[in-house]
Formats: structure tokens, C-alpha cells, sequence
């Protein structure tokens, strides 16, 4: 395993959900990233987010890693579970806040 | 007009997926000067397509279907496609 594999393995190891993501939460870079933050808001779960931008080899690792062309991308205890259309779907479905149950995700405070 | 990634697109899925309905619309220009936009008038699409090739598959199958037929089209020569994969019956 490479070195940023081995890096991006450990970040969604020790976070309950991890975002991928251009920019931060604050200010977004990109609007996929930007509705992908509002949806983990909304849903009120803790993460962490990984700002690819500034750090390119996260930025080209994490496409390999994930087998996944695009960012954001989305990650619960380990698991990858997708970009910002599967989580739009998912979270208008319900399958999304019900998925941060079954899982029991850290809430934010 | 269609643009040359938006025909490459439509032939390298209907390859794969021989659909029932394939739709490519074109949204750069409502990204306009956004991040990701190239100048080319192909930066952000959204494909909808509908395929019995995607009976009993999840989402995440689907997209890594569309994704993996489409080689280095997604996010690299195009910043962004949405990706709307049905299943026949849907």
C-alpha cells in the first residue's frame, strides 16, 4: 500500500464520516462540495472534512482509492458511500439520516 | 449544439449500456466562470440513462458503471457529470 494510501486508509479510520471535498465546510470551492456539506449539516452528524485542494496527493490518491473520478466524496466508519448524487439521493430518500443511525455516528454538538 | 465530449459520451454509452432512454443535457453554462469551468462549453453535464444493464444494481454500482464506460471523461476532461442511472420499471 502506498504512502497516501495509507494515509487516506487512516483519516476514514479515525473518523466516524469523512468528506472529500474542495475547500472547507466555511467556504466551499466548488458547488458539489458545497451541497455535500449542507446535506451533513442538515443532518447534524460530526465530520471531518479533507480539503483536497490543498493537498495534491490526497487530491489524486483518494480517486484511486476510492475508485471514484470526483470529488466530494463521502465516507462512513470506513465505508465509501459516494459522491454528491448518490448522497443527494440518498438523503432525499431518508436512506442517508438512516444510514448515520444504523452506523451510530458521532452527532455534532 | 452538441459538442465533441457530448458525442463521445453518447457513443461510448450506448456501447455499453445499448439503453432504452439516454439523455446528455449540457449545464456549463449556468457554471459559467465557476471553478472547474474550461472554456470549453463542456464542463458540467448530466447524463440520464436508463438500462436493464442496471437491474439489481445499487447506486454506487451504477455510477462506477456509467464512470468506468465513460474512461477519463469524469473529472478530468469534464469537471462535473451528475449521473441519473434507472433501471427499466423504475
Amino acid at each position: 500500500m502506498s504512502e497516501t494510501n495509507a494515509r487516506i486508509q487512516s483519516i476514514v479510520e479515525t473518523h466516524d464520516v469523512v468528506l472529500f471535498m474542495k475547500g472547507t465546510p466555511l467556504f466551499p470551492q466548488c458547488g458539489f462540495s458545497s451541497r455535500a456539506v449542507a446535506i451533513l449539516e442538515h443532518l447534524g452528524v460530526d465530520f471531518q472534512s479533507v480539503d483536497v485542494l490543498q493537498d495534491m496527493e490526497i487530491r489524486s490518491g483518494i480517486k484511486s482509492f476510492s475508485d471514484w473520478p470526483t470529488i466530494p466524496q463521502l465516507y462512513v466508519k470506513g465505508e465509501f458511500i459516494g459522491g454528491s448524487d448518490i448522497m443527494t439521493e440518498m438523503f432525499e430518500d431518508g436512506e442517508l439520516e438512516q444510514l448515520m443511525a444504523e452506523k451510530q455516528v458521532a452527532r455534532a454538538d | 449544439m452538441t459538442g465533441p465530449i457530448a458525442q463521445e459520451m453518447r457513443q461510448l454509452l450506448q456501447q455499453a449500456f445499448a439503453p432504452s432512454a439516454l439523455d446528455i443535457s449540457n449545464d456549463s453554462a449556468s457554471h459559467r466562470g465557476h471553478i472547474g469551468d474550461d472554456g470549453t462549453d463542456e464542463s458540467h453535464f448530466t447524463v440520464t440513462i436508463a438500462s436493464a444493464a442496471f437491474t439489481g444494481k445499487s447506486r454506487l454500482e451504477r455510477q462506477r458503471m456509467v464512470n468506468r464506460a465513460l474512461g477519463d471523461i469524469p473529472g478530468q476532461r469534464v469537471h462535473a457529470l451528475a449521473i441519473r442511472a434507472i433501471a427499466p420499471g423504475e
